[in-house]
């Protein structure tokens, strides 16, 4: 598919020619140089924009408006500061179920609450918990409604690196208890190869897919598999695709 | 809890004789300027028309702001999410505000003659309207698109999205305005009340001591119209606390 931006200075395309395929309950982490249409991608994949030409498909439906069955986190977690944690979880189930019974709705959120270690921050405000605090809480909510697809737009990107690490082994234990397909934007390669099935490698803009890697490391991942040789490797063609993604092409190594 | 109504009150007494003090060290007489124990025997010689004319400009300040409140969130909500109207209404609406409003007494009360009480609501409305359309427009139109993308991607419509996001985070904007617009509203009213002949009001109370030379009544309507002003203030905080409670911030 191909997209563009219409600005004073004309046309400014984003997304030229771009194609992705994501196989169903895999995890995909789309990696790229800054501005080269990576939120683009996201907000095509949510049916919040139409490409100019080419076609969404999800699940065997075509993306044309938004859908019930997506979820979305951002690097900001915005949550809602006039709600509690826990209503700040409940939200999507608001509009995507608005007969479900409030009882059923909590159960599910705390479900998810305890998965991501916030059972007691339930009835914090936001701005009582800190940053890691609140993207957990942003995840449960983009999970609460069980989507068929999780769109996630660079969540870690604004953690310290501690912080990012731990939010990873929650995203890793998530995906083992709940049945998604994920599409992760990231500018981390460590990320993107700890939470992916594949690595999919964009050029600078106007994005099209440079690279694909089917990242060949065992389902159950600790952090350790980031040391060994096989991640290294693929780390070090991931960095060299993203040269060539910048138009530096392997000159400075 | 003690602190917060003791210390204001403190101040309130430290003002009070800094005043006395002032009349007194300068031996002004009252005619030229009236010292605080002037005033409680000129609230208790005219303590009905206090509470008559008081309640006439309570009723009418505060059903004006009322209106404010109404047409200053529609016209918010207008230019908050057109930018169309922001471009085509925001140069009226600054005109219009610029428009010293003692010079609209004389207009509206040619329309509307011997309509003392709209004409009195009517004027505390138009001086109070604008800073809550400003804030709201500005609350609505800063909304970070993430916030709208959360709800949007899951299909709701622009009411719901409005309903839930848009109009809880505009609230602590619109009770800062609201605060501004109910001292406003005071002047609007008391506009109206001492320019009008035969008007009604605290406004035509301090009229009426002027007339009369009865300097300390001039100084205890000003002290009642504080008065007013400071428990309407109030009555905004307390509106605030419940609907807006959750931006503040500990400590703050």
């Amino acid at each position: 598919m191909s997209h563009a931006y219409k600005t004073k200075g004309g046309l400014l395309p984003v997304l030229d020619g771009l194609e992705v395929a994501v196989p169903e309950g895999t995890f995909a982490a789309v990696v790229g140089p800054s501005g080269c249409g990576k939120s683009t991608l996201t907000k095509l994949v949510a049916g919040l924009m139409k490409p100019d030409t080419g076609e969404v498909w999800l699940h065997g439906e075509r993306v044309t408006a938004p859908r019930k069955t997506v979820g979305m986190a951002f690097q900001n977690p915005v949550l809602l500061e006039w709600r509690t944690i826990l209503e700040n979880v409940i939200l999507p189930l608001e509009i995507v179920a608005p007969k479900m019974p409030r009882a059923r709705r909590v159960t599910r959120a705390m479900e998810l609450l305890e998965m991501v270690g916030l059972v007691g921050f339930e009835n914090k405000r936001p701005s009582e918990l800190s940053g890691g605090m609140r993207q957990r809480a942003s995840l449960c909510r983009s999970l609460v409604h069980k989507p068929e697809v999780l769109i996630l737009d660079e969540p870690f990107g604004a953690l310290d690196a501690f912080t990012r690490e731990d939010l990873w082994q929650t995203m890793r234990d998530l995906r083992r208890a709940e049945p998604f397909t994920a599409v992760l934007i990231t500018h981390d390669l460590r990320e993107s190869v700890f939470l992916g099935d594949q690595v999919i490698v964009l050029s600078g803009r106007p994005a099209r897919t440079q690279y694909v890697m089917d990242v060949d490391l065992p389902e159950d991942r600790t952090l350790d598999v980031l040391f060994t040789p096989q991640a290294a490797g693929m780390l070090h063609t991931l960095r060299d695709q993203i040269k060539i993604a910048q138009g530096r092409g392997g000159k400075d190594h | 809890m003690l602190g917060k109504i003791a210390t204001p009150v403190l101040a309130v007494c430290v003002f009070l004789g800094l005043w006395e003090l002032l009349v007194w060290a300068n031996g002004w007489p009252n005619y030229k300027m009236a010292s605080p124990s002037d005033l409680p025997p000129a609230f208790w010689k005219y303590r009905e028309l206090f509470f008559t004319m008081g309640w006439q400009t309570l009723w009418r300040t505060v059903a004006g702001l009322m209106l404010a409140v109404v047409f200053g969130t529609l016209i918010g909500m207008i230019i908050g999410f057109s930018r169309l109207a922001r471009d085509a209404l925001y140069p009226l609406l600054i005109g219009f505000n610029a428009i010293p409003k003692a010079t609209l007494v004389p207009v509206i009360s040619l329309i509307f003659i011997g309509q003392h009480d709209f004409n009195t609501v009517l004027m505390a409305f138009m001086i109070s309207f604008f800073p809550i359309a400003v804030s709201v427009g500005i609350g609505l139109s800063t909304l970070e698109p993430e916030y709208r993308d959360i709800l949007r991607a899951l299909g709701a419509s622009r009411f719901t999205i409005f309903r839930k996001i848009a109009l809880p985070k505009t609230l602590p904007e619109f009770f800062g305005a609201l605060k501004v617009s109910a001292t406003l509203a005071f002047i609007g009213t008391n506009l109206v009340e001492i320019v009008s002949p035969h008007g009604r009001g605290l406004g035509a109370l301090f009229k009426s001591g002027e007339t009369n030379g009865d300097y300390p009544l001039m100084f205890a309507v000003l002290i009642a119209l504080a008065f007013l002003g400071i428990v309407l203030y109030y009555a905004v905080i307390f509106l605030e606390r419940i609907f807006a409670g959750w931006a503040e911030r500990e400590g703050g």
